[in-house]
C-alpha cells in the first residue's frame, strides 16, 4: 500500500536547514493497523505527512497504491488525498460554521456528489460513529470525543484505502481515548490501512505494529505482541 | 461553468459569517451610496444654474442707465445719463452683429383691476423683439408686435399669476383690464420660468404705448440686444463697440464705468460653463476617492476574510480541495457580495435622490439624477477590485501547503 525507499527530508529555517528525515525505508501493506512511535522532534508527523501528501518530500521514492509519487501539484495531491486516503488530527480540524452533518460530507462534495446524496451518506457515517442525534450541531457544541469520532467519519466518507491518524487522542482523556482507538480497531477490520501517530504507549499497544523513529530514523520496528492480529501479511522490514 | 452546489456552499458560508458578510458589504454599498449621492447633488446643481440661464437669452447684452463719475470735457460727473429712443434706433443702424433689440420702460407699481379684484404690479414696456431675449412662454394669446409698438395700442400681456390673481377661473384673452384706471385689452398669457416670483409680478405693454399712456416721454430705462451665436470674444467685441459708440453719443469719458451698465451674458454664461466644468470635475474626482476608498475596503476585508480562512483552507485542502476549487470559492463569494451590496447601495442611492428631489426644488438645485451608467460602471469595478483583492490572498492561501495551513493555530 504504502512504500518509503530512503526517503529524505528537511526543513529550511534561516541559515539553518533541519534534516527531519533521514532515509525512511519503509513498507506498509493493505490492511495493516501501525503506530508510528517517537520522541518529539523525531519527524513521526513529517513522516505522516509526507505519507499523507501534505508536504513533499525532498529525495527517495515514495509509491502509493503502487504508484511512484513525483511531482505532484497541488490538484493532483488533492485529487490522490481525496480518492486514497483519511485523516484525523489531534485538533479534530473540523470546520467551526458547519454543523456535523456538513462537516461529514465535505470530502464528497469534492468528489463532486450532490449535496442531497453527498448528506444522506454523511447520515449514515454519523450513525455508524453514534452521532445521528447530533447531525445538526456545530462542532463547539459537541465533546472532544464526539468531535474526533466526527473527524473519524469524515475520514471514512470518502471510501479511503488509508487513514491517517496524527496524535489522534492527544487531546482526549483515556475513557474517550479507548472509544476511538476501538472505532479505529473496528475500521480496520473492514480492510482499511491505518497509520497512527501517537506517543503514548498503551495507545501504540492495540495496533499490529509498531515503528519507532529516533532522530530521523527507524530505530525499531516490530509486531507489536500483545496484539492479536488476522492480517496475512506479517512482514516487517 | 454554473455549478449550483458551489452556490449552495457559498450561500451556506454566507449564511454562517454574517458580521463578515456585512462589513464587506457595507463598505461597497457605502461606496456605490455616496457615489450616486455626490453625482446627483452635482447634477442638480448644475441644472439648477443652468436653469437660471435658460430663462434669459444667454447671448445676449443689457445696458442700464447710469450716472457719469468722471468729469470729460468741461462736464462735471454726477450726470445722469438717460438713453432715449434715438440711442435705440442708433443701435439698430450703427452698430454690427446685432440680432434682436428691445428697450425696456419701467412703471413700478401699479394698480391693476379687473371687475372687483385689483392688486399692485409692475409695468414693462418692450419692443416686440423682447420675448426672445427673455425666453417667455406663451400660454396662450399672442406677444406683442410691430403694430402694437406703432399704433401704440393699448395691449397687455399679463403673466400666469396676474392672471390667476384677477380672473380667477376666467379666461383673460380678449378681456379689458384697468391699468391705473385705463383700460387695456389681454392678448396673452405668459410664463417666465426662470423660478423666481419678481419676474412674474408684471406685465408687459409695447415701449411706445408705455412712454405715451405713463409720462415717458421718449426715454428709455434700459436695451438688450443679442448678438446671434457671437463666442464670448466676439461677443465682447461687440459690447466694447457699443461702449464706445455710447461714450462717443451722450459725450462721457468711455473709461467712465457708472456712466452707462453692462451686463454681457454671453462671458457670464462662458464663465459659468467653466464653473460647471469644474464642478463636474469636482464631482469626479471626489467619486473616483469615494470608489478607491471603497476599493481599499473592500481589499482589507478580502485580506483578512482569506487570513481568516486559512486553517479552513488548509481542512478543505486535506480532504480534497484543489486549489482552484478554493481561489473560485473566495472569489464567488467576494463577488456574489460586492454585486449585492453594489446593488442596494444603488437602489437605496437613486431612491433617496429620487426622495429628495420631490422636497428640494429651489431654482438653484433642481433635479438632481444620475447617470446609470457611471453607477454601473463604478459597481462593476469594485466588483473587480473585491475580486481582485480576493484573488491575490486567495492564491497565496492555496498554494501555501496544507500542512502549513493546519499548522496556523
Amino acid at each position: 500500500m504504502i512504500q518509503f525507499n530512503g526517503i529524505h527530508k528537511s526543513y529550511q529555517t534561516g541559515n539553518n536547514s533541519l534534516h527531519v528525515l533521514k532515509g525512511i525505508d519503509l513498507k506498509v501493506t493493505s490492511g495493516e493497523m501501525v503506530a508510528v512511535m517517537g520522541s518529539s522532534g523525531s519527524g513521526k508527523s513529517t513522516l505522516l505527512n509526507i505519507i499523507g501528501l501534505l508536504d513533499v518530500h525532498d529525495s527517495g521514492d515514495y509509491y502509493l497504491d503502487g504508484k511512484l509519487v513525483k511531482d505532484l501539484n497541488e490538484t493532483k495531491a488533492a485529487q490522490l488525498r481525496n480518492k486514497h486516503l483519511g485523516f484525523v488530527f489531534q485538533s479534530f480540524n473540523l470546520i467551526s460554521f458547519k454543523n456535523a452533518v456538513e462537516n461529514v460530507a465535505l470530502p464528497l462534495y469534492y468528489q463532486g456528489v450532490p449535496r442531497r446524496k453527498r448528506n444522506k451518506i454523511a447520515m449514515e457515517y454519523l450513525e455508524k460513529v453514534g452521532l445521528t442525534p447530533w447531525a445538526d450541531h456545530l462542532p463547539n457544541e459537541l465533546s472532544g470525543g464526539q468531535k474526533q469520532r466526527l473527524a473519524i467519519a469524515r475520514a471514512l466518507i470518502g471510501n479511503p484505502k488509508v487513514i491517517l491518524a496524527d496524535e489522534p487522542t492527544g487531546a482526549l482523556d483515556s475513557v474517550t481515548s479507548q472509544e476511538v482507538m476501538e472505532l479505529f480497531a473496528q475500521i480496520n477490520k473492514s480492510g482499511i490501512t491505518i497509520i497512527i501517530v501517537t506517543h503514548e504507549n498503551d495507545i501504540a499497544h492495540q495496533t499490529q505494529r509498531i515503528i519507532r523513529l529516533h532522530d530521523g530514523k527507524i530505530e525499531k520496528d516490530h509486531k507489536n505482541g500483545h496484539y492479536f492480529h488476522h492480517s496475512e501479511d506479517e512482514k516487517t522490514v | 461553468m454554473f455549478d449550483i452546489d458551489k452556490w449552495q456552499e457559498i450561500f451556506n458560508t454566507i449564511e454562517k459569517n454574517k458580521l463578515r458578510t456585512f462589513l464587506t458589504g457595507f463598505s461597497v454599498a457605502w461606496g456605490i451610496f455616496m457615489l450616486i449621492i455626490l453625482q446627483g447633488s452635482g447634477i442638480g446643481l448644475q441644472k439648477g444654474v443652468e436653469n437660471q440661464f435658460s430663462s434669459s437669452a444667454t447671448n445676449a447684452i443689457w445696458i442700464w442707465n447710469g450716472q457719469t463719475s468722471k468729469p470729460y470735457k468741461g462736464n462735471k460727473p454726477g450726470r445722469l445719463i438717460t438713453m432715449k429712443n434715438d440711442d435705440y434706433d442708433f443701435l439698430k443702424t450703427h452698430v454690427n452683429g446685432l440680432d434682436q433689440i428691445s428697450g425696456r420702460y419701467h412703471v413700478w407699481s401699479n394698480v391693476l383691476a379687473y371687475k372687483k379684484q385689483s392688486g399692485s404690479y409692475a409695468i414693462r414696456g418692450v419692443h416686440p423683439d423682447y420675448q426672445e431675449v427673455e425666453k417667455l412662454t406663451l400660454l396662450n394669446g399672442r406677444f406683442l408686435n410691430e403694430n402694437d409698438q406703432r399704433y401704440k395700442r393699448k395691449n397687455v400681456l399679463i403673466s400666469k399669476l396676474v392672471g390667476d390673481a384677477l380672473f380667477k377661473t376666467e379666461d383673460p384673452l380678449g378681456k379689458y383690464i384697468k391699468i391705473n384706471g385705463i383700460p387695456f385689452k389681454v392678448i396673452g398669457v405668459f410664463v417666465d420660468d426662470d423660478g423666481r416670483d419678481d419676474n412674474m409680478q408684471l406685465v408687459y405693454i409695447s415701449i411706445a404705448t408705455a412712454q405715451t399712456v405713463f409720462g415717458g416721454e421718449r426715454n428709455i430705462h434700459g436695451m438688450v440686444v443679442t448678438v446671434g451665436d457671437a463666442n464670448e470674444k466676439e461677443a465682447k467685441k461687440i459690447e466694447d463697440d457699443i461702449k464706445t459708440k455710447m461714450a462717443n453719443l451722450h459725450r462721457y469719458d468711455p473709461e467712465d464705468e457708472n456712466a452707462m451698465f453692462f451686463w454681457n451674458s454671453v462671458e457670464e454664461f462662458t464663465k459659468f460653463q467653466k464653473l460647471f466644468a469644474s464642478i463636474r470635475l469636482f464631482i469626479w474626482v471626489i467619486g473616483i476617492g469615494t470608489i478607491i476608498a471603497g476599493v481599499v475596503g473592500v481589499s482589507n476585508i478580502m485580506m483578512i476574510v482569506v487570513k481568516d480562512r486559512t486553517k479552513e483552507i488548509g481542512i478543505r485542502k486535506a480532504l480534497g480541495a484543489t486549489p482552484g476549487s478554493i481561489i473560485s470559492l473566495i472569489l464567488q463569494e467576494a463577488v456574489l457580495i460586492t454585486a449585492f451590496a453594489g446593488y442596494f447601495g444603488l437602489v437605496v442611492g437613486v431612491g433617496l435622490l429620487e426622495l429628495v428631489s420631490d422636497y428640494i426644488q429651489t431654482p438653484f438645485f433642481r433635479e438632481p439624477e444620475v447617470d446609470v451608467s457611471i453607477a454601473l460602471g463604478a459597481t462593476l469595478l469594485l466588483i473587480i477590485a473585491g475580486a481582485l483583492a480576493g484573488f491575490i490572498p486567495a492564491r497565496r492561501a492555496a498554494a501555501i501547503k496544507p500542512i502549513e495551513a493546519l499548522r496556523d493555530e
